[in-house]
């Protein structure tokens, strides 16, 4: 089966988007690269290729875990589902 | 795939290898240029290095131009060097440091000539130069006479997926054949700085990682009058789905593979610890970085882009790979190597891996690169501060 977002590790709590878009209420196809595991997930927003899902449900003030390290922080709660972005997450640094 | 062993470059006098034959035209200071620009019209088979700075600079500012121009001249692509400021003390230095390589190199001065004299004059040279550069012919040499620099540009969420890993690839396969390696972009790596000193392969290169990440660190903070979010990441990063400066800087980090950095060079500083990998302190500006690592002696470059960086510098010949399919689709005019599979999972990171190598090995061998033939030659000098 066709892969449709690629999670680096299995810590992450977010994956990305390889295919040219997914649509709401999309099943998708999820491969995660450090363990070879597939699991499914179905998209909330359509999502472009190279942007994020929340994989699970996420609150304000909590972690990004993308590479299985620290990327940011939520600033505006997110669902599982839901496209990760600039709109609910900042940097921690600058 | 078996990695070949060699590859075809030119054998210079002090023993360094180029994959390029150029004969150069180096100004010293903005106001040569003109008459730099003119030597290489009159001359073909040469070329100019316009750039903006070189007068009333001081103190490590000066010393960073010194060694960009120095650098760049000793640099193993260039058969010889034109070299031409206004004034001949500084003209001078840069010609005696140049010639310890033993290649030919000569120096003019414009003041009490002017231009018109001084272009006659070094164009005569420049044509002596390049008759004598023409007839240098490639010859076999081992891979480890490679000089490696990698730099990512215009990054999206493929490049940390897939593009760099490549490169992270290819580092782990030809380290152990003894090539140079050299990554930079210390703004880039803020997010990821505390793995990335983990990678020093003494602990002297890890604390003096740090040091140098943090005085960067120090300094953006210091000028910053927002969170940057208008410059890092850009906008094209963010259209492409990056988020914030740490997704950017673990997607950077991942162009180095498993492999630990030696030592930790200034901008343009060669590096004297032989065979391995090698962190540069530059900026995270592709022009500026790569004209940095062209000028600390690397002779061919790696770079990975997202959205579709355009890059190139006149003396290191630029690689380009991507594995957006949008942008190769877009803009394959700009693409040497093609790794976009890897994200609909029909190509490997190994197969990516052995794809690049031999991509970097054709264009070491004369190939041209997709930037050359677009005339892209953007020589961007790191300026540290104002001038006096």
């Amino acid at each position: 089966m066709a892969t449709d977002i690629i999670i680096h590790d299995e810590k992450d709590n977010v994956g990305v988007v390889v295919i040219d878009k997914i649509s709401p209420k999309q099943d998708c196809a999820c491969w995660i690269m450090e363990n070879d595991k597939t699991i499914q997930i179905q998209s909330v927003d359509e999502i472009q290729l190279g942007h994020k899902i929340a994989m699970v449900d996420l609150n304000e003030g909590d972690t990004i875990l993308k590479y299985g390290h620290d990327i940011g922080k939520v600033v505006k709660s997110i669902k599982k589902g839901e496209h990760v972005h600039v709109h609910n997450v900042k940097t921690k640094k600058w | 795939m078996e990695i070949p062993k060699s590859f075809l470059g030119y054998k210079r006098e002090n023993d360094r290898v180029g994959t390029r034959n150029h004969v150069i035209i180096l100004p010293v200071d903005d106001i040569s240029n003109a008459c730099a620009e003119a030597v290489a019209n009159n001359i073909k088979g040469t070329m100019a290095l316009p750039h903006s700075y070189g007068r009333l600079q001081f103190g490590a500012d000066l010393d960073l131009h010194f060694r960009t121009m120095i650098g760049t001249g000793k640099n193993p692509n260039v058969a010889a060097v034109i070299v031409i400021g206004i004034e001949p003390k500084w003209t001078k230095r840069i010609v005696d440091e140049i010639a310890k390589t033993g290649k030919p190199v000569e120096g003019f001065h414009i003041e009490r000539t002017g231009d018109i004299g001084t272009i006659m004059k070094a164009s005569k040279k420049a044509q002596e130069f390049a008759m004598w550069a023409s007839e240098k012919q490639r010859e076999e040499c081992p891979l480890s006479d490679l000089w490696i620099s990698v730099k990512c540009g215009e990054s999206d969420t493929t490049s940390g997926l897939a593009a760099n890993p490549t490169v992270g690839n290819l580092m782990d396969k030809l380290e152990p054949l003894g090539v140079h390696l050299c990554f930079g972009e210390t703004s880039e790596l803020t997010g990821a700085e505390k793995v990335c000193a983990t990678r020093g392969a003494t602990p002297e290169a890890s604390k003096k990682f740090m040091k140098t990440w943090s005085d960067y660190n120090d300094f953006i903070l210091k000028e910053a009058t927002d969170d940057l979010s208008d410059s890092q990441p850009t906008a094209g990063n963010i259209a492409g789905g990056l988020t914030t400066i740490e997704e950017k800087a673990f997607g950077n980090f991942q162009k180095i593979g498993n492999c630990k950095f030696i030592d930790v060079l200034e901008p343009a500083e060669e590096p004297t610890k032989g065979k391995g990998l090698y962190f540069m302190d530059t900026s995270s500006a592709a022009a500026e970085c790569i004209t940095l690592q062209a000028a600390a002696g690397f002779n061919i470059h790696l770079f990975p882009t997202g959205q579709g960086n355009i890059v190139g510098n006149p003396i290191e010949p630029v690689v380009k790979l991507t594995a957006n399919p949008l942008t190769v689709k877009g803009m394959g005019e700009h693409i040497d190597c093609d790794v976009s599979k890897i994200l609909s999972r029909e190509m490997s990171m190994s197969e990516a891996g052995d794809e690049l190598i031999k991509s970097m090995i054709r264009v070491a061998n004369g190939r041209l690169t997709c930037a050359e033939t677009l005339g892209h030659k953007e020589f961007v000098m790191t300026k540290l501060y104002r001038s006096a």
